[in-house]
Protein backbone atom coordinates (compact mmCIF):
# COMPACT_ATOMS: atom_id res chain seq x y z
CA UNK A 1 0.00 0.00 0.00
CA UNK A 2 1.07 3.63 -0.67
CA UNK A 3 2.03 6.20 1.95
CA UNK A 4 -0.58 7.93 0.93
CA UNK A 5 -3.24 5.42 1.27
CA UNK A 6 -2.33 4.40 4.64
CA UNK A 7 -2.71 7.77 5.48
CA UNK A 8 -6.61 7.72 4.13
CA UNK A 9 -6.79 5.20 6.57
CA UNK A 10 -6.03 7.37 9.32
CA UNK A 11 -3.07 7.29 11.62
CA UNK A 12 -3.01 6.12 14.99
CA UNK A 13 -2.42 9.76 15.92
CA UNK A 14 -2.33 12.95 13.91
CA UNK A 15 0.56 14.21 12.23
CA UNK A 16 -0.31 17.75 13.30
CA UNK A 17 -3.11 19.29 14.27
CA UNK A 18 -4.69 22.76 14.44
CA UNK A 19 -5.30 23.98 17.90
CA UNK A 20 -7.41 27.31 18.18
CA UNK A 21 -7.15 28.42 22.04
CA UNK A 22 -9.54 31.23 22.39
CA UNK A 23 -12.27 32.61 19.71
CA UNK A 24 -11.21 36.47 21.36
CA UNK A 25 -9.64 38.66 18.65
CA UNK A 26 -8.65 41.65 18.34
CA UNK A 27 -9.62 42.02 14.72
CA UNK A 28 -12.73 41.02 12.52
CA UNK A 29 -11.46 39.72 9.38
CA UNK A 30 -13.83 39.52 6.92
CA UNK A 31 -13.11 36.07 6.51
CA UNK A 32 -12.61 34.54 8.98
CA UNK A 33 -12.74 30.61 9.34
CA UNK A 34 -14.22 30.70 12.93
CA UNK A 35 -15.94 33.22 13.20
CA UNK A 36 -13.71 34.52 15.71
CA UNK A 37 -14.36 37.77 17.53
CA UNK A 38 -15.60 37.05 21.59
CA UNK A 39 -14.00 34.74 24.41
CA UNK A 40 -16.01 31.96 24.53
CA UNK A 41 -17.20 32.06 28.76
CA UNK A 42 -16.71 27.75 28.26
CA UNK A 43 -13.16 28.06 26.87
CA UNK A 44 -10.47 25.36 27.91
CA UNK A 45 -8.59 26.40 31.18
CA UNK A 46 -5.37 26.47 31.89
CA UNK A 47 -5.25 23.28 33.39
CA UNK A 48 -7.16 21.59 31.10
CA UNK A 49 -4.97 23.32 28.11
CA UNK A 50 -2.15 21.93 30.22
CA UNK A 51 -4.01 18.37 30.28
CA UNK A 52 -4.91 18.34 26.17
CA UNK A 53 -0.44 19.44 26.36
CA UNK A 54 -0.18 15.75 28.33
CA UNK A 55 -2.54 13.80 25.90
CA UNK A 56 -0.45 15.05 22.97
CA UNK A 57 2.91 14.38 24.26
CA UNK A 58 1.72 10.74 24.86
CA UNK A 59 0.02 10.34 21.38
CA UNK A 60 3.35 12.00 19.96
CA UNK A 61 1.90 14.50 18.17
CA UNK A 62 5.07 16.17 17.62
CA UNK A 63 3.46 19.58 17.06
CA UNK A 64 0.56 21.83 16.50
CA UNK A 65 -0.84 24.39 15.07
CA UNK A 66 -1.85 27.24 17.40
CA UNK A 67 -4.44 29.86 16.33
CA UNK A 68 -7.34 31.45 17.40
CA UNK A 69 -8.74 33.71 17.23
CA UNK A 70 -6.03 35.86 18.12
CA UNK A 71 -4.31 33.35 20.58
CA UNK A 72 -1.43 35.25 22.23
CA UNK A 73 -4.85 37.36 23.89
CA UNK A 74 -5.02 34.64 26.09
CA UNK A 75 -3.23 36.16 29.36
CA UNK A 76 -1.61 32.21 29.79
CA UNK A 77 -0.64 32.07 25.82
CA UNK A 78 3.20 32.06 26.94
CA UNK A 79 2.59 29.88 29.78
CA UNK A 80 0.79 26.86 27.66
CA UNK A 81 3.42 27.76 24.86
CA UNK A 82 6.38 27.22 27.13
CA UNK A 83 4.25 24.23 28.64
CA UNK A 84 3.59 22.66 25.31
CA UNK A 85 7.35 23.14 24.21
CA UNK A 86 8.81 21.29 27.45
CA UNK A 87 6.81 18.31 26.79
CA UNK A 88 7.68 17.32 23.56
CA UNK A 89 5.23 19.34 21.50
CA UNK A 90 6.93 21.48 19.33
CA UNK A 91 4.59 25.04 18.61
CA UNK A 92 3.55 27.23 15.35
CA UNK A 93 1.24 29.89 16.02
CA UNK A 94 -0.81 32.36 13.79
CA UNK A 95 -0.84 35.73 15.09
CA UNK A 96 -1.85 38.91 13.62
CA UNK A 97 1.69 40.32 15.73
CA UNK A 98 -0.75 42.19 18.22
CA UNK A 99 1.66 41.19 20.98
CA UNK A 100 5.22 40.84 19.08
CA UNK A 101 6.61 43.65 20.45
CA UNK A 102 10.60 43.68 21.22
CA UNK A 103 10.42 42.00 24.18
CA UNK A 104 7.93 39.46 22.93
CA UNK A 105 10.06 38.71 19.90
CA UNK A 106 13.45 38.52 21.89
CA UNK A 107 11.42 35.87 23.90
CA UNK A 108 10.38 33.95 20.58
CA UNK A 109 14.34 34.08 19.49
CA UNK A 110 15.41 32.61 22.80
CA UNK A 111 13.00 29.67 22.40
CA UNK A 112 13.53 26.57 20.76
CA UNK A 113 11.21 24.48 18.84
CA UNK A 114 8.76 27.69 18.21
CA UNK A 115 7.85 28.87 14.70
CA UNK A 116 5.60 31.89 14.34
CA UNK A 117 3.62 32.59 11.61
CA UNK A 118 2.11 36.49 10.71
CA UNK A 119 -1.00 36.67 8.79
CA UNK A 120 -1.05 39.30 6.10
CA UNK A 121 -3.57 39.19 3.34
CA UNK A 122 -2.16 41.91 0.58
CA UNK A 123 1.31 43.41 0.13
CA UNK A 124 0.10 46.66 0.91
CA UNK A 125 -1.94 48.68 3.44
CA UNK A 126 -4.88 48.87 1.09
CA UNK A 127 -5.70 45.43 -0.54
CA UNK A 128 -4.69 44.02 3.42
CA UNK A 129 -6.35 46.24 5.37
CA UNK A 130 -9.86 45.59 3.10
CA UNK A 131 -9.92 42.11 4.72
CA UNK A 132 -8.39 42.17 7.69
CA UNK A 133 -9.27 45.70 9.09
CA UNK A 134 -7.98 49.27 9.24
CA UNK A 135 -4.11 48.95 11.10
CA UNK A 136 -3.30 45.43 10.49
CA UNK A 137 -1.13 45.85 8.06
CA UNK A 138 0.78 47.83 9.82
CA UNK A 139 0.62 45.56 12.96
CA UNK A 140 1.96 42.81 10.74
CA UNK A 141 5.02 44.56 9.79
CA UNK A 142 5.62 45.86 12.85
CA UNK A 143 6.01 42.34 14.47
CA UNK A 144 7.74 41.09 11.21
CA UNK A 145 10.67 44.10 11.81
CA UNK A 146 10.19 42.90 16.03
CA UNK A 147 11.41 39.71 15.12
CA UNK A 148 13.75 39.85 12.58
CA UNK A 149 15.80 42.88 14.89
CA UNK A 150 15.77 40.11 17.51
CA UNK A 151 16.77 37.83 15.16
CA UNK A 152 14.24 35.20 15.38
CA UNK A 153 15.04 32.63 12.37
CA UNK A 154 12.52 32.53 8.90
CA UNK A 155 8.99 33.40 10.34
CA UNK A 156 6.35 32.72 8.34
CA UNK A 157 4.17 35.39 6.47
CA UNK A 158 0.97 33.55 5.85
CA UNK A 159 -1.16 34.93 3.29
CA UNK A 160 -4.83 33.44 2.16
CA UNK A 161 -5.06 33.92 -1.33
CA UNK A 162 -7.81 35.95 -2.96
CA UNK A 163 -9.18 37.78 -6.04
CA UNK A 164 -7.62 41.05 -4.98
CA UNK A 165 -3.94 39.45 -3.93
CA UNK A 166 -3.23 37.10 -6.47
CA UNK A 167 -1.55 39.78 -8.68
CA UNK A 168 0.76 40.21 -5.71
CA UNK A 169 2.19 37.53 -5.27
CA UNK A 170 6.00 38.68 -6.15
CA UNK A 171 5.36 41.62 -4.00
CA UNK A 172 4.46 38.47 -1.07
CA UNK A 173 7.89 37.15 -2.21
CA UNK A 174 9.82 40.44 -1.81
CA UNK A 175 7.87 41.28 1.92
CA UNK A 176 9.16 37.76 2.63
CA UNK A 177 12.57 37.75 1.79
CA UNK A 178 13.02 41.51 2.78
CA UNK A 179 12.21 40.60 6.42
CA UNK A 180 14.21 36.57 6.36
CA UNK A 181 10.76 35.42 6.24
CA UNK A 182 8.90 32.29 4.41
CA UNK A 183 6.13 32.94 2.69
CA UNK A 184 2.97 30.49 3.06
CA UNK A 185 0.01 30.67 1.02
CA UNK A 186 -3.54 28.73 1.42
CA UNK A 187 -6.66 29.18 0.15
CA UNK A 188 -9.45 30.91 0.83
CA UNK A 189 -12.46 28.84 2.28
CA UNK A 190 -16.04 29.34 2.47
CA UNK A 191 -15.99 28.72 6.55
CA UNK A 192 -16.91 30.89 9.15
CA UNK A 193 -17.56 34.20 8.07
CA UNK A 194 -15.73 33.42 4.70
CA UNK A 195 -19.00 31.69 3.47
CA UNK A 196 -20.19 35.57 3.58
CA UNK A 197 -17.48 37.00 1.23
CA UNK A 198 -16.22 33.96 -0.87
CA UNK A 199 -18.64 34.70 -3.74
CA UNK A 200 -16.36 38.37 -3.61
CA UNK A 201 -13.39 37.43 -2.82
CA UNK A 202 -12.37 33.55 -3.80
CA UNK A 203 -10.13 33.46 -6.75
CA UNK A 204 -11.36 33.46 -10.48
CA UNK A 205 -10.76 30.36 -12.92
CA UNK A 206 -7.87 32.38 -14.56
CA UNK A 207 -6.57 33.71 -11.28
CA UNK A 208 -6.65 29.81 -9.68
CA UNK A 209 -4.11 29.18 -13.09
CA UNK A 210 -1.96 32.28 -12.66
CA UNK A 211 -1.41 30.83 -8.85
CA UNK A 212 -0.63 27.31 -10.34
CA UNK A 213 1.81 28.52 -12.66
CA UNK A 214 3.15 30.83 -10.13
CA UNK A 215 3.57 27.94 -7.67
CA UNK A 216 5.36 25.81 -9.95
CA UNK A 217 7.71 28.63 -11.43
CA UNK A 218 8.22 30.04 -8.00
CA UNK A 219 6.98 28.20 -5.17
CA UNK A 220 10.16 25.94 -4.67
CA UNK A 221 10.52 27.60 -1.05
CA UNK A 222 6.61 28.64 -0.41
CA UNK A 223 4.32 26.62 1.52
CA UNK A 224 0.79 25.86 0.56
CA UNK A 225 -0.59 23.38 3.57
CA UNK A 226 -1.27 21.37 0.82
CA UNK A 227 -4.34 23.37 0.58
CA UNK A 228 -3.97 24.05 -3.38
CA UNK A 229 -3.89 20.05 -4.42
CA UNK A 230 -7.39 20.61 -6.00
CA UNK A 231 -5.13 22.76 -8.88
CA UNK A 232 -3.12 19.41 -9.36
CA UNK A 233 -5.77 18.74 -12.15
CA UNK A 234 -4.19 21.32 -13.96
CA UNK A 235 -0.90 19.00 -14.70
CA UNK A 236 2.06 18.51 -12.26
CA UNK A 237 1.24 17.57 -8.91
CA UNK A 238 1.94 20.64 -6.45
CA UNK A 239 4.48 19.17 -3.86
CA UNK A 240 2.76 17.97 -0.71
CA UNK A 241 0.42 14.52 -0.25
CA UNK A 242 -2.40 15.83 -2.45
CA UNK A 243 -5.07 14.60 -0.11
CA UNK A 244 -8.11 15.80 2.23
CA UNK A 245 -6.41 14.82 5.70
CA UNK A 246 -9.68 15.67 7.46
CA UNK A 247 -9.92 13.17 10.53
CA UNK A 248 -7.26 10.93 8.77
CA UNK A 249 -4.44 12.59 9.42
CA UNK A 250 -5.51 16.13 10.80
CA UNK A 251 -7.99 17.69 12.79
CA UNK A 252 -8.78 20.49 15.08
CA UNK A 253 -9.12 21.49 18.50
CA UNK A 254 -11.47 24.21 19.20
CA UNK A 255 -11.10 26.58 22.19
CA UNK A 256 -13.83 24.99 23.96
CA UNK A 257 -12.43 21.37 23.29
CA UNK A 258 -14.43 20.62 20.42
CA UNK A 259 -13.18 18.22 18.41
CA UNK A 260 -13.65 19.02 14.37
CA UNK A 261 -12.17 17.31 11.82
CA UNK A 262 -10.33 19.94 10.24
CA UNK A 263 -9.96 23.95 11.15
CA UNK A 264 -12.15 24.89 8.39
CA UNK A 265 -15.13 22.44 9.09
CA UNK A 266 -16.53 24.10 11.96
CA UNK A 267 -20.24 22.18 12.14
CA UNK A 268 -21.72 20.33 13.86
CA UNK A 269 -21.45 17.41 10.85
CA UNK A 270 -18.16 17.22 11.38
CA UNK A 271 -17.78 17.30 15.22
CA UNK A 272 -16.27 14.64 16.43
CA UNK A 273 -17.00 14.86 20.04
CA UNK A 274 -14.87 17.04 22.96
CA UNK A 275 -11.57 16.80 24.61
CA UNK A 276 -13.38 16.99 27.95
CA UNK A 277 -15.00 13.76 27.90
CA UNK A 278 -14.23 10.79 28.72
CA UNK A 279 -10.96 9.21 27.21
CA UNK A 280 -9.95 12.71 26.38
CA UNK A 281 -8.60 13.59 23.12
CA UNK A 282 -7.18 10.06 22.40
CA UNK A 283 -10.72 8.41 22.71
CA UNK A 284 -12.16 11.01 20.22
CA UNK A 285 -9.55 10.52 17.58
CA UNK A 286 -9.19 6.68 17.74
CA UNK A 287 -12.80 5.69 18.03
CA UNK A 288 -15.50 8.94 17.13
CA UNK A 289 -18.09 7.50 14.87
CA UNK A 290 -17.26 10.41 12.38
CA UNK A 291 -13.48 9.99 12.19
CA UNK A 292 -13.69 5.93 11.76
CA UNK A 293 -16.31 7.21 8.71
CA UNK A 294 -13.85 9.62 7.01
CA UNK A 295 -11.23 6.86 7.00
CA UNK A 296 -13.32 4.54 4.71
CA UNK A 297 -12.37 4.45 1.55
CA UNK A 298 -13.81 7.04 -0.40
CA UNK A 299 -15.91 6.40 -3.46
CA UNK A 300 -15.38 9.57 -5.40
CA UNK A 301 -18.89 10.01 -6.77
CA UNK A 302 -19.74 11.81 -9.30
CA UNK A 303 -15.65 12.74 -9.70
CA UNK A 304 -15.20 9.13 -10.08
CA UNK A 305 -15.47 8.95 -13.95
CA UNK A 306 -12.82 12.02 -14.33
CA UNK A 307 -9.47 11.84 -15.28
CA UNK A 308 -7.97 13.68 -13.03
CA UNK A 309 -9.59 12.22 -9.84
CA UNK A 310 -5.90 10.84 -8.91
CA UNK A 311 -4.99 14.47 -8.89
CA UNK A 312 -7.10 16.31 -6.98
CA UNK A 313 -9.24 13.72 -4.80
CA UNK A 314 -12.98 15.37 -5.36
CA UNK A 315 -10.93 18.49 -3.62
CA UNK A 316 -11.71 20.34 -0.54
CA UNK A 317 -14.80 19.10 1.37
CA UNK A 318 -15.29 22.34 3.49
CA UNK A 319 -15.30 24.04 0.70
CA UNK A 320 -18.03 21.54 -0.57
CA UNK A 321 -20.23 21.79 2.30
CA UNK A 322 -20.32 25.15 2.93
CA UNK A 323 -21.10 26.09 -0.86
CA UNK A 324 -23.86 23.67 -0.84
CA UNK A 325 -22.55 21.25 -3.10
CA UNK A 326 -22.55 17.59 -2.15
CA UNK A 327 -19.50 15.94 -0.57
CA UNK A 328 -19.23 13.33 -3.26
CA UNK A 329 -18.48 15.74 -6.15
CA UNK A 330 -16.49 18.66 -7.35
CA UNK A 331 -14.77 21.05 -5.49
CA UNK A 332 -16.36 24.33 -6.02
CA UNK A 333 -13.10 25.54 -7.65
CA UNK A 334 -12.53 22.21 -9.10
CA UNK A 335 -10.22 23.49 -12.55
CA UNK A 336 -12.57 21.68 -14.73
CA UNK A 337 -15.43 24.04 -14.67
CA UNK A 338 -17.68 21.20 -13.05
CA UNK A 339 -17.21 23.14 -9.62
CA UNK A 340 -19.10 26.19 -10.99
CA UNK A 341 -21.81 24.29 -12.76
CA UNK A 342 -22.81 22.37 -10.26
CA UNK A 343 -22.97 25.96 -8.39
CA UNK A 344 -25.05 27.06 -10.92
CA UNK A 345 -27.24 24.40 -10.79
CA UNK A 346 -28.07 24.43 -6.75
CA UNK A 347 -31.81 25.41 -6.66
CA UNK A 348 -32.27 28.41 -4.58
CA UNK A 349 -34.39 26.99 -2.62
CA UNK A 350 -31.56 24.60 -1.21
CA UNK A 351 -30.26 25.81 1.80
CA UNK A 352 -26.52 26.41 1.89
CA UNK A 353 -25.53 24.74 5.51
CA UNK A 354 -24.09 27.26 8.08
CA UNK A 355 -21.75 26.91 11.25
CA UNK A 356 -23.95 27.76 14.28
CA UNK A 357 -20.98 28.61 15.77
CA UNK A 358 -20.47 32.41 15.84
CA UNK A 359 -18.60 34.56 17.98
CA UNK A 360 -18.34 37.68 15.85
CA UNK A 361 -18.57 40.45 17.62
CA UNK A 362 -21.80 41.89 17.40
CA UNK A 363 -22.08 45.52 15.26
CA UNK A 364 -18.54 44.54 13.14
CA UNK A 365 -19.48 41.22 11.20
CA UNK A 366 -18.70 40.90 7.93
CA UNK A 367 -18.44 44.08 6.68
CA UNK A 368 -17.84 42.98 2.71
CA UNK A 369 -21.25 41.02 2.61
CA UNK A 370 -22.78 43.66 -0.06
CA UNK A 371 -20.14 45.46 -1.71
CA UNK A 372 -16.69 45.17 -0.78
CA UNK A 373 -14.85 48.11 0.16
CA UNK A 374 -17.57 49.75 2.62
CA UNK A 375 -15.84 48.70 5.91
CA UNK A 376 -17.12 50.06 9.17
CA UNK A 377 -14.61 53.23 10.33
CA UNK A 378 -11.72 52.21 13.00
CA UNK A 379 -13.70 53.68 15.60
CA UNK A 380 -16.40 51.40 15.63
CA UNK A 381 -14.38 48.20 15.97
CA UNK A 382 -14.56 49.34 19.77
CA UNK A 383 -18.11 50.24 19.79
CA UNK A 384 -20.98 47.87 18.29
CA UNK A 385 -23.14 50.83 18.11
CA UNK A 386 -20.80 53.20 15.59
CA UNK A 387 -20.40 51.89 12.10
CA UNK A 388 -24.13 50.39 11.07
CA UNK A 389 -24.54 52.56 8.90
CA UNK A 390 -23.84 56.46 8.33
CA UNK A 391 -20.17 55.97 9.66
CA UNK A 392 -19.23 53.73 6.88
CA UNK A 393 -16.84 54.83 5.10
CA UNK A 394 -16.14 54.20 1.51
CA UNK A 395 -12.79 51.99 0.77
CA UNK A 396 -10.49 51.99 -2.60
CA UNK A 397 -12.45 49.31 -4.20
CA UNK A 398 -15.41 51.24 -3.62
CA UNK A 399 -14.29 54.78 -4.00
CA UNK A 400 -12.76 53.16 -7.62
CA UNK A 401 -16.24 51.93 -8.67
CA UNK B 1 12.13 4.15 1.29
CA UNK B 2 11.88 7.44 2.56
CA UNK B 3 11.43 11.20 1.86
CA UNK B 4 10.90 13.96 3.56
CA UNK B 5 7.40 14.65 3.69
CA UNK B 6 6.93 17.92 1.37
CA UNK B 7 3.48 18.74 3.59
CA UNK B 8 1.94 17.33 6.03
CA UNK B 9 -1.66 17.26 4.12
CA UNK B 10 -1.85 19.96 7.18
CA UNK B 11 -4.78 22.00 6.18
CA UNK B 12 -3.29 24.96 8.36
CA UNK B 13 -0.04 23.95 8.11
CA UNK B 14 3.57 23.56 9.10
CA UNK B 15 6.79 24.16 9.25
CA UNK B 16 7.83 20.93 7.27
CA UNK B 17 5.91 21.31 4.36
CA UNK B 18 8.66 22.85 2.00
CA UNK B 19 10.15 19.86 -0.12
CA UNK B 20 13.88 20.10 0.16
CA UNK B 21 16.07 17.54 -0.59
CA UNK B 22 18.38 15.68 1.94
CA UNK B 23 20.19 18.13 3.84
CA UNK B 24 23.58 19.30 2.97
CA UNK B 25 26.44 16.83 3.08
CA UNK B 26 27.76 15.77 6.32
CA UNK B 27 30.00 13.00 6.83
CA UNK B 28 30.05 10.42 4.05
CA UNK B 29 27.31 6.91 5.02
CA UNK B 30 29.65 4.69 6.37
CA UNK B 31 27.78 1.02 7.40
CA UNK B 32 31.16 -0.21 8.97
CA UNK B 33 30.51 1.93 11.36
CA UNK B 34 28.64 2.20 14.27
CA UNK B 35 25.14 4.76 14.29
CA UNK B 36 22.51 5.71 16.54
CA UNK B 37 19.08 7.38 15.91
CA UNK B 38 20.03 11.27 16.69
CA UNK B 39 18.66 12.01 20.23
CA UNK B 40 16.56 15.26 18.80
CA UNK B 41 14.68 12.43 16.68
CA UNK B 42 11.55 11.34 17.87
CA UNK B 43 9.62 7.93 16.40
CA UNK B 44 6.20 7.50 16.13
CA UNK B 45 5.45 3.95 15.07
CA UNK B 46 2.57 3.60 12.82
CA UNK B 47 1.09 1.12 10.72
CA UNK B 48 3.16 1.97 7.33
CA UNK B 49 6.55 1.85 9.18
CA UNK B 50 7.19 5.33 10.82
CA UNK B 51 6.54 9.08 11.26
CA UNK B 52 9.99 10.75 12.04
CA UNK B 53 10.67 13.99 13.87
CA UNK B 54 13.10 15.95 14.09
CA UNK B 55 12.81 18.32 16.81
CA UNK B 56 16.18 20.81 15.88
CA UNK B 57 15.03 20.79 12.31
CA UNK B 58 11.48 20.55 13.11
CA UNK B 59 11.03 18.50 10.20
CA UNK B 60 9.00 15.57 9.57
CA UNK B 61 9.90 12.47 7.30
CA UNK B 62 8.37 8.89 7.23
CA UNK B 63 9.88 5.51 7.74
CA UNK B 64 8.02 3.82 5.04
CA UNK B 65 7.94 0.19 6.21
CA UNK B 66 8.45 -1.24 9.79
CA UNK B 67 11.34 -3.07 8.88
CA UNK B 68 13.62 0.16 8.53
CA UNK B 69 11.94 1.37 11.76
CA UNK B 70 13.31 -1.86 13.20
CA UNK B 71 16.53 -1.04 11.58
CA UNK B 72 16.80 2.28 12.66
CA UNK B 73 16.10 0.56 16.56
CA UNK B 74 18.70 -1.30 16.16
CA UNK B 75 21.66 0.89 14.96
CA UNK B 76 22.42 1.73 18.60
CA UNK B 77 23.17 -1.42 19.84
CA UNK B 78 24.45 -3.03 17.24
CA UNK B 79 28.29 -2.52 15.95
CA UNK B 80 27.95 -1.01 12.69
CA UNK B 81 24.72 -1.01 10.36
CA UNK B 82 24.97 -4.08 8.70
CA UNK B 83 24.53 -6.32 11.73
CA UNK B 84 21.75 -3.73 12.55
CA UNK B 85 20.00 -4.51 8.77
CA UNK B 86 20.47 -8.57 10.35
CA UNK B 87 19.11 -8.09 13.53
CA UNK B 88 15.98 -6.24 11.67
CA UNK B 89 15.90 -9.22 9.33
CA UNK B 90 16.63 -7.52 6.32
CA UNK B 91 17.53 -9.57 3.53
CA UNK B 92 20.33 -9.67 1.43
CA UNK B 93 17.98 -8.70 -1.35
CA UNK B 94 17.00 -6.30 0.46
CA UNK B 95 19.69 -4.92 1.55
CA UNK B 96 20.99 -2.27 -0.98
CA UNK B 97 17.66 -0.40 -0.97
CA UNK B 98 17.89 -0.40 2.68
CA UNK B 99 21.13 0.86 2.84
CA UNK B 100 20.34 3.66 0.21
CA UNK B 101 17.41 4.96 2.59
CA UNK B 102 20.03 4.64 5.25
CA UNK B 103 22.12 6.78 3.14
CA UNK B 104 19.57 9.71 3.23
CA UNK B 105 18.39 9.12 6.64
CA UNK B 106 22.27 10.16 7.77
CA UNK B 107 22.13 13.12 5.23
CA UNK B 108 19.10 14.38 7.26
CA UNK B 109 20.42 14.15 10.38
CA UNK B 110 18.27 11.36 11.31
CA UNK B 111 20.56 8.99 12.16
CA UNK B 112 24.13 9.71 13.06
CA UNK B 113 27.72 8.12 13.84
CA UNK B 114 27.93 7.30 17.05
CA UNK B 115 31.64 7.55 19.06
Amino acid sequence: MKLVEHFQYGLNSPICLTWELTYACNLACVHCLSSSGRRDPRELSTAEAKGVVDELQKMQVFYVNIGGGEPTVRPDFWELLDYAIDHQVGVKFSTNGVKLDQKRAQQLANTDYVDVQISLDGATAAVNDEVRGPGSYVTAMRALENLAAAGFVKPKISVVMTRQNVDQLDEFAAIADKFGAQLRITRLRPSGRGADVWDELHPTAAQQRQMYDWLVARGDNVLTGDSFFHLSAYGEALPGLNLCGAGRVVCLIDPVGDVYACPFAIHENFLAGNVRSPGGFEEVWRSSELFLSLREPQTGGACRSCGFYDSCQGGCMAAKFFTGLPLDGPDPECVRGFGEQALAARSAEAAVPRSDVDHSRRGRKAPVALTLGVRPDKACETSPLVGTSADARLGPAAARA
Amino acid sequence: MWKRSPSTACAVSTSTDQGAGPAAAGPAFDPDRPYRCSPSVALRPEPFGALVYHFGTRKLSFLKTPQLLSTVQALADQPDVHSALVAAGVTAEQRPSYLRALAGLAASGTIEERT
